[in-house]
């Protein structure tokens, strides 16, 4: 497990990528990326018991599914770091005959995925069914995680699942949604407000954690802990994380006009300036 | 084997195969999983339940949290038969299926029951005549459509065998059980009756028409080749086209929108190899409507009559 020292190195190291990658080719998301960094970071160098020695059924390991697939940046960065495949092929995010797609893609084989995602709010839905497979499987006690938009949550499909998570007792599950208030047409008050959400998740049944600064690593690290902790006890655990979109990058933050767009050159020398190399820069392409 | 070898040994709802197949499944691989969008009687798992109730998912009216579910219950090796009638299995969860089932290259088996006209009273918003065109077009997605109690039991066993995506398709009404009990063979047509004067290709409820069909012009003393094509995709593409190649002319019969289904497939075949005069026993561009099963199939051009007119048609234009 890595302490949070390291844990911050690493998360400056996935952001430098997320921006370097989505300038390479000037395009993909580096708002809800650059939000979800921590989290990513923690899950994967410190909460998931995971093998990078992938196998599509992850049979007794800890599963992530991310339902917001524009956010791949991030996954793909970690995913690298983790040792699921070098680096240097990061620098083939959204290019032709790349195994890194422009959203999440099992189809190239890239080691770590196990579902495509994209089209919003079919995660949850293919995460109860892992953690199904792993109850059915009864010697696998592992955990299964997710991770949303907080746009997405617009989506009917997704209350489908929050719904049927609780009434089948699915509590080997921990969903995580990336409460950032933004979403590509603006607020998601504004757009679409969920009105008092925790209040929802409480009503359908979930236990619920809130992590006021989901950037904070501590913080971060915590609620991990604590959500797996609430795990086994008869009912799913959600995790509402409040983060900046954008985070770690001035320019960008809190502005949701960075849900989806690069940072010209300009621009990427301006924030890589602000987001040290601590374990290398992938090799450009 | 010929025409006079299909015997008819009773009278059952396809579906009913489906129901008898899975529990089979049940007994016979453990890793098998049904789930039903509140539908299970009518898609026949009453007996599956009882016999298996942990590997039953009873998930509601959600069909696209099912196919999702379904999904995700392959990562783990589960082998999920997600079932509800064929409009919901389908169209309203096309995208659903087109991402977590067929991209992410998942092993699900989707089983339709209701599909086509012989819903019958429930009418046009249940009666889907456009999911064979909708799920062939998936990549790698496996289109089925068997036509009666013992070729829909084989199939659901088969499927279950076969590793990738599969859209199994059948349906509500009684219907002649002609069929033997024989092992179903994905993507391999089969002949019923060898024949030099025409081809009708046929699937699901219309073999048992073009059955009726070819021995009414066999005694009028025709040669009817009659081939039911099961598998929509793959296409057995070799037995249509030695079979054409042959009679020079063809007629398909299908319960669905002749835009989309098995027809197209096979006028597309045939235009890129060798062109030859094809009808279509289908339905032409239309919805359905709430009727019993047997006056749909007369209003909407599905019955034995029609493929004899249509047999007729395509001799006519031979060269
Ligand atoms: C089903 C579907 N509808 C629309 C889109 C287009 N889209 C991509 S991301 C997005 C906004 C998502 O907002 P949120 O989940 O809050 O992500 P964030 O902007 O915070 O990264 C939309 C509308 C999509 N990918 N899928
Ligand atoms: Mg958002």
């Amino acid at each position: 497990m890595a302490s949070v020292e390291e844990l911050k190195n690493i998360a400056s190291q996935v952001r430098r990528d997320i921006v370097r990658m989505v300038n390479a080719v000037n395009s993909g998301h580096p708002g809800g990326s650059l939000g979800c960094t921590d989290f990513m970071v923690a899950l994967y160098f410190n909460q998931m018991n995971h093998n990078k020695n992938f196998t599509m059924d992850g049979l007794g390991e800890d599963l992530f599914f991310l339902s917001n697939g524009h956010i791949c940046p991030v996954w793909y960065s970690v995913l690298a770091h983790a040792g699921y495949f070098e680096p240097s092929e990061l620098a083939t995010f959204r290019k032709l005959n790349s195994r890194v797609q422009g959203h999440p893609a099992t189809a190239e084989h890239l080691p770590g995925i196990r579902s495509a995602a994209g089209s919003l709010g079919q995660g949850l839905s293919v995460a109860i069914g892992a953690a199904l497979a792993k109850k059915l499987n009864k010697e696998d006690k592992s955990i299964v995680y997710t991770l949303h938009g907080d746009g997405e949550f617009q989506e009917g499909q997704i209350w489908e699942a929050l719904m049927f998570a609780p009434h089948h007792k699915v509590d080997n599950l921990i969903a995580t949604i990336d409460y950032n208030n933004k979403q590509i047409d603006g607020d998601v008050d504004q757009v679409l407000s969920h009105r008092d959400l925790k209040a929802k998740l409480h009503e359908f049944g979930w236990d619920v954690i809130e992590v006021l600064d989901g950037n904070n690593m501590e913080a971060i690290t915590a609620a991990l802990a604590d959500a797996k902790s609430r795990t086994g006890k008869g009912v799913p655990v959600f995790i509402m994380m409040h983060t900046v979109m954008g985070k770690g990058v001035d320019f960008m933050e809190n502005e949701h006009k960075w849900h989806g767009t690069a940072p010209n050159a300009e621009q990427t020398a301006a924030a890589l300036a602000q987001l040290p190399e601590t374990l290398g820069d992938y090799k450009a392409g | 084997m010929a025409l006079q070898d299909y015997v008819t040994t009773g009278n059952k709802d396809t579906r009913s195969g489906f129901g008898a197949g899975i529990l089979e499944l049940g007994k016979t691989n453990p890793n098998v999983v049904a789930l039903c969008a509140d539908l299970a009687g009518s898609l026949k798992l009453d007996d599956f339940i009882k016999a298996f109730p942990e590997r039953y998912v009873q998930v509601g009216i959600a069909e696209a949290n099912m196919i999702g579910i379904a999904a995700g219950l392959t990562i783990g090796g589960k082998i999920p038969f997600a079932t509800t009638f064929a409009n919901f299995a389908t169209g309203r969860v096309y995208d659903q299926i087109r991402q977590s089932v067929a991209y992410s290259k998942k092993n699900v088996k989707i089983a339709a029951s209701h599909a086509g006209l012989t819903l019958g009273e429930d009418g046009a918003t249940h009666q889907i005549l456009e999911d064979i065109g909708l799920m062939q077009m998936l990549p790698g997605m496996v289109v089925i459509n068997p036509c009666d109690y013992n070729q829909t039991k084989a199939a659901t066993i088969a499927v279950a065998e076969y590793v990738g995506p599969v859209y199994l398709r059948f349906g509500r009404p009684v219907w002649p059980i002609f069929m033997p009990d024989e092992k179903f063979v994905i993507g391999k047509a089969i002949v019923m009756n060898e024949g030099k004067d025409v081809t009708i290709f046929a699937t699901g409820h219309l073999v048992w028409k073009s059955l009726e069909a070819a021995r009414q012009l066999e005694a009028e003393g025709l040669s009817v080749e009659l081939i039911n094509i099961h598998t929509i995709k793959p296409l057995d593409e070799e037995a249509i086209l030695r079979s054409v190649a042959k009679t020079k002319c063809a007629v398909v019969a299908e319960e669905h929108n002749r835009i989309g289904g098995l027809g197209s497939s096979i006028a597309s075949l045939l235009a890129h190899n060798t062109p030859a005069p094809l009808e279509y026993v289908a339905v032409n561009d239309h919805f359905g409507e709430s009727a019993t099963p047997a006056q749909l199939m007369t209003k909407y051009g599905l019955d034995t009559v029609n493929v004899v007119e249509a047999v007729k048609k395509v001799m006519g234009r031979k060269g």
